[in-house]
């Protein structure tokens, strides 16, 4: 569990990026940090592994206070993946993955032995194990950032914008391979983007942000969506501009047995399961199912 | 040709000095350059006295730098080491530049996260930082390397200029022959030492050509896009 208490940062040229900002971020579920350009995310995740002191307050871990851990020993338990991968371009693809337990002294071979296991973990053919990032796609280096994260087994992964720089399809695909990958390793997740789909695909919390760190609202995907707190909330996710409010447009008719989704500005959005021309009703007492489905395999051990 | 035969020992001799004078001063300039680099590229402000201080260093007539150095250093001034040690003040001079560009080279966002992954500031120097510069480092270090094996033909001026000896001499007999055989010579040293420069280049940073493949690469989808 990481839990922020009053943290504030004024950066050394006055800016104040994060203002009295509090957040308990329960182990084993994933986390999403989320606000537009500037409102402070990256230097939330800064905090955790110490690449940023609080100017005040103090961010724990499991209890403890991280100011009195050494700042390296603590990012080599934590597991960092960022957006353009940050990846070493001098080192191969299996000494990139390989980097944490070589500097911790693991040998040679069983490093190597476990980044090519890790390989197989994020789905990437252990061939490319003795290129150079430069020789990978995009997406090829971004699994390699996550594998890297991966190498120590940490309890702990912050991931800035990982999957920001790919194209749309690549990302879908990583963004499912996290999914799975989360349901397999169980990790407390902190994940920081500005894309409020993504947000709300991955997070069993949802944290959105205003300039400063300020917490506009916090909560799983479907409370947020059920109930925005506010105009600003309602706006980020959409449904001020009538973005997530479906609504079944009469004059298509489909083949089958689906009827088309139409947004509020008319636009279509997609199609809903209508056996008969009747939309089926969820059983009461389950949820939506896809967050249902993640909190359950993902509950703490 | 003749003459040449019939001194191979001399020339031999002259080269094998050549090579040896040469050679360290790069070797020293080099070394001093990295932390002299590395500081000018972390603080704005010793960069820019840095920098005006060893402009100034190699506006210095090399001949006056050869003659000096004794008094300054409390050496003979047919000691060889006034010359090495003037040709590795130009060495530095030029290459602290270089060493700063080299190391701002260096991408911010791998710095950064090979500090968020856990190097301590040493072990992220030497092994990321370090060989990241290396390719401007050895830029640089390849325009020291020519300079240095043609300027010390100076120091036969004050004895210990290696073939620069074929020079003097040479002019003095007025017979042209034997400087020319001193270019060629000094010639096939720059050559041969740049060749071994490259080639460890080749060797200790096998990625910085796959990485220099895959930039034009990109800059060709750019272009064509
Ligand atoms: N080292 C720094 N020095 C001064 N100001 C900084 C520094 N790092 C960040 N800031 C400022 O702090 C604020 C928050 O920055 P931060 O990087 O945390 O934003 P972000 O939410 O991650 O934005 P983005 O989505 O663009 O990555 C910004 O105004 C930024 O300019
Ligand atoms: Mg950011």
């Amino acid at each position: 569990m990481i839990e922020f208490h009053g943290v504030t940062k004024e950066f050394a040229d006055g800016t104040l990026a994060v203002d009295d900002f509090d957040l308990v971020i329960p182990s084993r579920k994933t986390t999403v940090l989320v606000g537009s350009s500037g409102c402070g995310k990256t230097t939330l995740l800064r905090m955790i592994n110490r690449m940023v002191d609080p100017t005040s307050g103090f961010v724990d871990i499991d209890g403890e206070d991280i100011a009195q851990l050494e700042p390296v020993k603590l990012r080599r338990r934590i597991g960092y993946v960022m957006q353009n991968s940050g990846l070493l371009p001098h080192r191969k693809v299996i000494d990139n993955v390989a980097t944490v337990p070589l500097l911790e002294g693991v040998p040679k071979r069983e490093a190597h032995a476990r980044a090519l296991e890790l390989l197989d973990t994020v789905g990437l053919d252990r061939s490319l194990a003795n290129r150079y990032p430069s020789q990978l796609s995009g997406g090829q280096q971004q699994r390699v950032g996550v594998a890297r994260g991966l190498a120590v087994d940490p309890n702990i992964l912050l991931m800035d914008e990982p999957f920001g720089a790919v194209d749309p399809i690549v990302r879908a695909d990583l963004q499912q391979e996290l999914i799975r990958l989360q349901q397999e390793l169980g990790k407390t997740v902190v994940f920081v983007t500005h894309d409020i789909d993504e947000a709300f695909l991955l997070g069993d919390q949802v944290v959105i942000l205003e300039i400063g760190a300020h917490i506009a609202q916090k909560g799983t995907p479907a409370e947020i969506l059920a109930n925005p707190a506010n105009d600003f909330v309602a706006n980020f996710i959409g449904s001020g501009r009538g973005k997530r409010r479906l609504t079944v447009d009469a004059s298509v008719t489909s083949s089958g047995d689906d009827l088309v989704l139409v947004d509020g500005a008319g636009y279509a959005a997609g199609v809903v399961d209508a056996p008969r021309g009747v939309i089926a009703r969820p059983d009461s007492g389950s949820k939506s199912r896809s967050i249902s489905n993640k909190t359950d395999q993902a509950g703490d051990a | 040709m003749q003459w040449l035969w019939d001194n191979l020992d001399l020339v031999v001799g002259l080269s094998l000095e050549h090579i040896q004078l040469s050679a360290l001063p790069i070797v020293i300039g080099f070394i001093a350059c990295i932390p002299l680099g590395w500081v000018a590229h972390r603080f704005r402000l010793t960069r820019a006295i840095q920098l005006t201080l060893f402009g100034i260093l190699f506006t210095i007539p090399s001949l006056a730098l050869f003659v000096t150095l004794p008094s300054v250093l409390g050496t003979k001034i047919l000691n060889p080491i006034n010359v090495v040690v003037a040709l590795a003040i130009y060495a530095v001079a030029i290459m602290v530049r270089g060493a700063a560009d080299a190391f701002d080279a260096v991408p911010g966002d791998v710095t950064r996260s090979a500090t968020a992954v856990g190097f301590s500031a040493v072990s992220r120097f030497w092994t990321v930082e370090f060989p990241l510069a290396g390719p401007v480092l050895l830029a640089n270090l390849r325009v020291v390397s020519v300079t240095t094996v043609s300027l010390l033909s100076v120091g036969a001026l004050v004895g210990n200029g290696g073939l620069g000896y074929l020079f003097i001499n040479g002019y003095q007999r007025d017979f042209p022959t034997e400087v020319m055989i001193g270019i060629v010579f000094t010639l096939v040293i720059a050559i041969v030492f740049d060749q071994i420069l490259v080639g460890l280049g080749r060797i200790l940073m096998p990625w910085s050509r796959t990485m220099a493949s895959a930039d034009r690469a990109a800059r060709r989808a750019g272009g064509s896009a």
